[in-house]
């Protein structure tokens, strides 16, 4: 299967996201492949816009099964939620579930305004009521495949496609 | 009753004898060894071939719990455990409830034993009234009850004049006294050895001088009243060092050493096994080293099960809760058999440990298969190995560190007095 | 021997005792707590990992701090939190304390916070319960006090950053001190260079070198360039006696002043577990100065205390 370039998307992305940015909003990237796109997202736009990365691990609906991810990051909100628009960046919308639990942690820094959800690849597969406002590729898959972003050494980003066994 | 022991391997130490030699048991007594007295038919043949036909083993320490402790041990459980250990004579220490301190008591438990014909018991009268440290027992009448020693046991004795006057009075009708060395003050709350393993669980240490405090206290009053000393428990390379030159001094001393402190050490406690949790209590690497080499010197004497039941309930609790001592009648022959192994020691000279040795110290005629012996015999295959578990003891305690561990050396037939008391 | 704190894949299952965990266990509780210190200064202070579970904070030894920690810990978690204070009186009744235990796993109760004055009693009821159900253990005799150790570690991570070059003096009562023990394990798992422990031979145990850590009986040689110091409480029944004479002298050899803490390196940072005895063993000016990190290690415990609940919680094999 050709995927589509990762940095391309993110060109589309930055796009569709801007005005959201323009009337105020701020971006908050769910760790890690989020976090990545929302800081390249902020550096394309110019300007300043406040940015915060979430790591859902604590609000996850799998914890009682998995067990705790052996590697959290902090999640970092720092700027006050209260009324303000949010634009959500995730990597890959698949199930839903990260979505639903980044937002029940952004819920509890506060009151936010409008959330905006921005996808660099909807795969399809939702289990939970959930869509991205904005989106850079609608890629269908399987559900044993698993679709990937990927950050070099260089910073340049990439998906790649696993095939479960 | 006739009962014919063929083909096996007779040890008998006292004797000089290790051979196949086929031993012969008539009217409960030892009528002869190697050829067939004349018309001698026997009732009973036990086949002993690949097996170890031993004098039954004699054990100077294992507790019965009767009178006082029966939910931890009765005399019926711990003297089925004997026999099946192939222990046929064993002393008994004073520390029951009430304490052995009178003649009735004394008579009572012999009497008791007597009937359900097992073990032979002898046991330790009490040094001092109620083991309270003050004042003197009627040890003449003790005696003459049928005590074979007097000891304190662990309990406090820190009156060291009450202490010489015991031992004059024992030495004056020429009476064993039977002493723990452990100073009260320094093993006061202390449950393991203070060493590292203490320093490390948090646990309270009792430190090597507790010992050897103790020890030089017992041999300077020795000394001084020519008393008799037989010394319980020596846990210490120290302790053993002091043993070596008191009896090379000549002083009447004699030891022995526990047979789980002939193998464990304080490592052994790993993560508060209260298994472990014994007295004095397990010690260092080098205090174990130095046992095995007292043993082999003979600065100690013999090697004792000390056997000690203790009820579930007393070692379900956090380690410096639980009871001290281990169930072991039925361990002292496979953990001789071990440290024989381990130290390269002789079969026959490992067995006189536990069968003509502690005899000697208790001063009866047992621990040996001499013609005309009383027919206490211990048939017993030291090759096969055997899993320690809570079903296959018969004593009431199921305690010990080696629960769980495969030991060699299975005790296929004990003979008290020419009858068959246990069979495997 | 299996440690009883692990699962057969290696993973934390309870937490007795810093001793023998792997430095990669260590550190995922320390990286974790990270995670949580910012949740206590969000507008929720709660994280919903712990719903529906029950957490039974069992002080066998009466300890309001400890068991507050704890509580708010589980609370921040959105556990539910039982205490229960059995004093002795009740233990004398006959209850043992595995009865004590199995009344509340009847109860479906999920996690246990163990406080008790015997050394291994965590050990204990851990290697009695269900294989489901997880042990903290807060404190058993003089053996350890895990978390503390672990909130300590964290504590000096946050200020000095490279731990495999620093120098670390423990001050006080070592023999008795279960937090010492636990401080000591964690450090030199973590790879702290030198660890000096600084006290009078009546406080410290038999072969404490063999616990990694070198000797001091002089403060003011064992200060000498130190990066932190860690004081211990001596408790109050320990002042007088025979080990030792009186707590005024105590104080004098062994009592933190600032003169003894210029002997330190500039940036030394002092610490202590808590309730601390002014004008014992730390002096008011040291305990309340600028190098006191005294109250950020109570709010890091909070965290520290999180991330080993949501870990043990989270590792469900049995």
């Amino acid at each position: 299967m050709n995927l589509p370039d990762a940095e391309q998307l993110i060109l589309s992305l930055a796009d569709q996201v801007r005005p959201l940015l323009d009337e105020g909003a701020a971006l908050v990237g769910i760790h890690s492949g989020g976090a990545w796109l929302a800081q390249r997202i902020q550096k394309l736009y110019g300007k300043n816009v406040d940015l915060g990365t979430l790591d859902i691990s604590f609000y996850r609906d799998d914890f009682s099964r998995i067990g705790l991810h052996p590697q959290i990051k902090p999640s970092d909100i720092p700027f006050d939620v209260e009324e303000r628009p949010i634009v959500l960046v995730d990597d890959v919308l698949f199930t839903g579930r990260t979505v639903r639990a980044a937002m029940n942690e952004l819920f509890d820094y506060g009151r936010p305004g409008k959330v905006t959800l921005a996808a660099l690849v909807d795969r399809g597969g939702r289990e939970l009521p959930i869509e991205a406002q904005i989106v850079g590729a609608h890629i269908p898959l399987q559900p044993q495949q698993n679709l990937h972003l990927l950050r070099d050494e260089h910073g340049t980003l990439s998906l790649k496609l696993h095939e479960a066994a | 009753m006739k009962i014919l022991i063929k083909n096996g391997r007779l040890i008998d130490h006292k004797n000089n004898i290790d051979a196949v030699r086929d031993v012969y048991v008539a009217a409960g007594k030892v009528v002869a060894v190697g050829d067939a007295p004349a018309d001698f038919h026997p009732n009973a043949t036990i086949d002993a071939t690949n097996l170890v036909v031993a004098p039954g083993l004699v054990d100077v320490s294992a507790r019965l719990r009767e009178p006082g402790f029966e939910y931890k041990a009765t005399l019926k459980s711990e003297l089925r455990a004997a026999v099946a250990g192939g222990v046929t004579s064993l002393a008994c220490p004073p520390d029951t409830d009430p304490v052995l301190d009178e003649p009735g008591l004394v008579e009572m438990l012999k009497h008791r034993a007597k009937l359900l014909n097992l073990a032979h018991v002898y046991p330790v009268g009490a040094l001092t009234r109620k083991l309270e440290g003050k004042e003197l027992t009627e040890m003449s009448e003790l005696a003459e009850a049928g005590c074979v020693g007097f000891s304190h046991v662990t309990a406090r004795l820190t009156d060291t004049l009450v202490l010489r006057r015991a031992m004059q009075y024992a030495s004056t009708f020429g009476f064993t006294v039977w002493l723990h060395p452990e100073d009260a003050y320094l093993a006061k709350n202390g449950v393991a050895h203070d060493g590292e393993v203490a320093a490390r669980l948090g646990l309270a240490g009792i430190p090597s001088s507790a010992e050897t405090i103790a020890l030089a206290t017992i041999l300077t009053l020795a000394e001084e009243t020519g008393a008799r000393v037989h010394i319980c428990r020596i846990s210490t390379r120290e302790g053993v060092e002091m043993l070596r030159q008191a009896k090379q001094r000549g002083l009447a001393v004699s030891a022995d050493a526990a047979a789980n402190h002939v193998h464990l050490t304080e490592h052994d406690i790993g993560y508060f096994d209260a298994q472990c949790h014994l007295k004095p209590p397990l010690r260092s690497q080098r205090d174990r080293d130095a046992l095995r080499q007292g043993l082999a010197d003979h600065t100690l004497d013999v090697i004792c099960s000390d056997h000690t039941p203790v009820d579930d309930d007393a070692k379900l609790a956090p380690f410096g809760e639980t009871e001290a001592g281990a169930t072991g009648l039925e361990l002292l022959l496979p953990l001789t058999l071990k440290w024989a192994q381990e130290t390269a020691t002789p079969l026959a000279a490992a067995l006189a440990r536990i069968t003509s040795e502690p005899a000697r110290l208790l001063g009866i005629n047992a621990g040996h298969l001499s013609v005309g012996a009383t027919a206490d015999i211990c048939v017993f295959d030291p090759e096969q190995f055997w899993k320690i578990e809570r079903n296959a003891l018969h004593s009431q305690g199921k305690n010990t560190p080696f629960l769980g561990m495969e030991l060699a050396g299975k005790v296929r037939w004990t003979l008290v007095a020419g009858q068959v008391v246990h069979q495997s | 021997m299996n440690n009883p704190q692990l699962t057969k894949n290696g993973e934390l299952k309870h937490l007795l005792s810093i001793e023998g965990l792997p430095k990669a266990i260590l550190n995922q509780i320390l990286d974790t707590a990270e995670s949580f210190v910012g949740v206590a200064e969000r507008e929720v202070k709660k994280v919903p990992l712990l719903r529906g579970k029950t957490v039974c904070n069992i002080f066998f030894e009466n300890s309001t701090r400890t068991r507050t920690t704890f509580e708010i810990a589980a609370k921040r978690l959105s556990a539910d939190v039982i205490n229960l204070n059995v004093n002795t009186s009740s233990q004398s009744k006959g209850e043992t304390i595995l009865d004590t235990v199995d009344n509340l796993i009847a109860m479906h109760a999920d996690m246990f916070v163990i406080r008790h004055a015997q050394s291994g009693a965590a050990h204990f009821i851990a290697r009695h319960v269900a294989p489901h159900i997880r042990v903290i253990n807060a404190g058993d005799g003089r053996h350890a006090h895990p978390t503390q150790g672990l909130l300590d570690v964290f504590t000096i991570r946050r200020y000095k950053p490279d731990m495999h070059n620093l120098r670390i003096a423990i001050v006080g009562d070592v023999l008795h001190s279960r937090v010492a023990r636990s401080e000591i394990h964690a450090l030199t798992t973590l790879g702290v260079p030198e660890v000096r422990v600084i006290a009078p031979k009546t406080l410290l145990p038999h072969d404490v070198e063999r616990l990694g850590v070198q000797v001091y009986h002089d403060m003011n040689a064992g200060l000498k360039d130190v990066d932190v110091v860690m004081m211990l409480r001596l408790q109050n029944e320990r002042m007088n006696g025979a080990l030792l004479p009186s707590a005024q002298e105590y104080f004098k050899c062994y009592g933190l002043t600032q003169e003894k803490l210029a002997l330190a390196k500039p940036d030394a940072i002092v610490m202590h577990p808590g309730p601390m005895n002014r004008g014992v063993e730390i002096d008011s000016a040291v305990a309340d100065g600028a190098q006191s990190v005294i109250l950020p290690q109570v709010t890091y415990g909070i965290a520290v205390r999180m991330a080993v609940m949501s870990i043990l919680a989270g590792n469900t094999e049995e």
